[in-house]
């Protein structure tokens, strides 16, 4: 022990602060490169492989992705079915969940009520959720059809319907919009009021208000949700693997399901390597894009201390 | 939308009395409109949820009818014992609960200590690492999923709860993020004041951080508990044997292996798995709710 002390004694400040720092950090560094940035690695190469996990990999150069772009007629499906969810579901969320918030945020009574009513969906696990709308519909006895009944319409067979199965699948996500509007909400409440003030005095009624002020003020939180709500997206899975398992007639193929198929169905590692290599790029590009033109719509407030 | 009062009043009082009356009608309308909105909502969103629970206690006549019973009478409490018999679902509790617990032992490891150098040491390269630290947030888990996955295999690890449970153990890029950005707003002074003393960073970290630190990490224990209660995909690929299932890939099984549906045994067994989260809700509601409103700090 005195060697060891005698030792770091005889280090400058900034050593120690320097060894400290990294010494704090190496539980996280070490996963860094255990669980991520191998696997990254190992998931490029793999990709350029035929790997069946029972013998080993075998080099097949670009044959994966030449397959993929040309003769994969699911891949194109899970592609567009992912384009589909993302599309809809991610404008959807964002416009009902800042809707909701904008709502709560007015100065009206029972605010406590209504927001609990809203999160609680959210947490609820997701398994169970998926098993639940699977019940609500049910084309006969569910209860989504019986509403619609109600109103003079007939419910179609939701999740045994190609065309209808996708909405069902966003209906059944829809349901977790508490979350990103409690984010909102939380935004919403952190806008200072002196701009609105400012912005009456200038003679700016409720709805420039909201364009001038409200909108900007939030652009960030529409940022930040834009982003982690098309990243998530684009790895759907749960819900269609429980409800549909990809069906009817590959109508709920979605990316993740596929690559699952390729990878713990089929045993094609090498294949499902460069399915997921894809995905990687595309979601890297999208996210880059969505940063690059938010300097055009995202408003920070100059010399904020973040 | 916005009349012009002052062709109708003449004389300035009753011009803004009018401009005043006008505004309350249209205040209250307002109000109106919204609460309708509101309560449409609130419906749409919160049936589902006490149609699972109304299912749950529900005879297989009473799911069947149509329309549909609200509050099922009498109550069928024996679908909960039933949906137990079926597959044992108090099993696959206890095994998720032990996921649970390890993987907050390993957070609760791994994340503080991290997140209090990122937040307070100065150290080469801070910046540089926390940017990739952000990034890892943002990285698609289905990059690494396979690699990943061969990773465990190699090391004889499937069928086993490691793969689900040691990764929390080298900390979670978005609960360090949360614990940082917590640590920051506390006075720089604190820790140099401590260092004058003589305190080590451990020290100050335990002694000083930690015990102001209570509202972050109660948030991340409910991340962390929901993250590990809810995880569906970890399990179906690593878990295969029947006795080691968790309780979300338990309910998965329970719908596959039904062959005539007893919604009401299915959404007991939802109800199984819903309810603890409730709970935990209503005990510490502010703090999931504070919780998810920090997610959306910007960093």
């Amino acid at each position: 022990m005195t060697p060891l002390a005698g030792w770091w004694q005889a280090q400058s400040q900034g050593r120690r602060r320097a060894i400290t720092g990294y010494a704090f950090i190496s539980p996280w560094l070490i996963g860094l490169l255990a669980f991520t940035l191998f696997p990254i690695l190992m998931v490029f190469f793999l990709g350029f492989t035929r790997y069946g996990v029972f013998d080993s990999p075998q080099w097949v150069g670009l044959a994966n992705y030449g397959r993929i772009f040309t003769d994969d007629r699911l891949f194109r499906i899970s592609l567009l079915n992912t384009l589909y969810y993302v599309g809809i579901s991610v404008p959807l969320h964002i416009t009902v969940g800042f809707l909701l918030a904008l709502g709560l945020n007015a100065k009206i009574k029972g605010v406590t009520l209504f927001r609990t009513l809203f999160y609680v969906p959210s947490i609820v696990p997701q398994v169970a959720g998926v098993l639940l709308f699977v019940w609500l519909f049910q084309p006969q006895i569910g209860l989504v059809n019986w509403m619609l009944d109600l109103l003079g319409l007939r419910g179609p067979n939701w999740l045994g319907r190609p065309e209808w199965a996708k909405p069902a699948i966003i209906i059944m996500s829809l349901w977790g919009v508490g979350g990103g509007m409690i984010i909102y909400l939380a935004g919403l409440q952190s806008i200072p009021q002196h701009l609105y003030e400012a912005a009456q005095i200038d003679g700016a009624n409720e709805w420039s208000q909201f364009w001038a002020v409200t909108v900007p003020m939030m652009t960030p939180t529409i940022f930040f949700n834009l982003v982690m709500g098309m990243i998530n997206s684009f790895q759907v899975f749960t819900t269609a693997y429980i409800a549909t398992g990809g069906g009817p007639m590959n109508a709920t193929l979605f990316y993740m399901l596929y690559l699952y198929n390729s990878g713990f169905q089929d045993f094609k590692m090498g294949y499902a390597s460069a399915l997921a290599w894809i995905l990687f790029a595309l979601v890297l590009l999208l996210t880059l894009l969505i940063f690059r033109s938010s300097a055009s719509w995202v408003y920070y407030e100059s010399g904020g201390e973040r | 939308m916005t009349a012009k009062p002052v062709s109708y009043t003449p004389s300035q009082q009753l011009q803004t009395q009018s401009w005043f009356g006008r505004k309350s009608v249209q205040q209250t309308i307002k109000k109106a409109f919204l609460y309708i909105v509101l309560s449409v909502a609130a419906a749409l969103l919160a049936i589902p949820l006490f149609w699972m629970l109304s299912t749950s206690l529900k005879s297989l006549q009473q799911q069947a009818a149509w329309p549909p019973v609200w509050i099922p009478h009498p109550l069928a409490w024996r679908n909960y014992p039933d949906a137990y018999n079926f597959l044992p679902l108090g099993r696959y509790t206890a095994n998720t609960l032990l996921i649970v617990a390890v993987t907050m032992v390993g957070t609760f490891f791994s994340c503080p200590i991290v997140a209090y150098a990122f937040a307070r040491i100065r150290f080469p390269g801070r910046e540089a690492l926390f940017v990739v630290l952000i990034a890892t947030i943002m990285l698609p888990q289905a990059v690494r999923l396979i690699p990943t996955y061969l990773m465990f295999d190699w090391l004889g690890w499937l069928n086993t709860y490691l793969p689900l449970t040691v990764p929390a153990f080298f900390g979670s890029p978005f609960y360090i993020f949360l614990l940082r950005q917590y640590f920051r707003t506390f006075p720089e002074d604190l820790a140099d004041a401590a260092r004058v003393d003589g305190a080590n960073e451990l020290g100050i970290l335990l002694r000083i951080f930690l015990p102001m630190t209570g509202p972050a990490l109660a948030v991340v224990a409910i991340f962390s508990f929901q993250s590990h209660w809810n995880d569906f995909f970890g399990p179906l690929i690593y878990l295969n044997r029947e006795e080691m299932r968790t309780l979300a890939l338990g309910l998965y099984y329970f719908k596959a292996y039904q062959d005539t549906t007893n919604w009401g045994q299915l959404m007991a067994a939802a109800s199984t798995m819903t309810v603890p989260v409730l709970i935990l809700f209503a005990l510490f509601q502010r703090h999931f709710i504070q919780g998810v409103a920090l997610t959306g700090i910007k960093g």
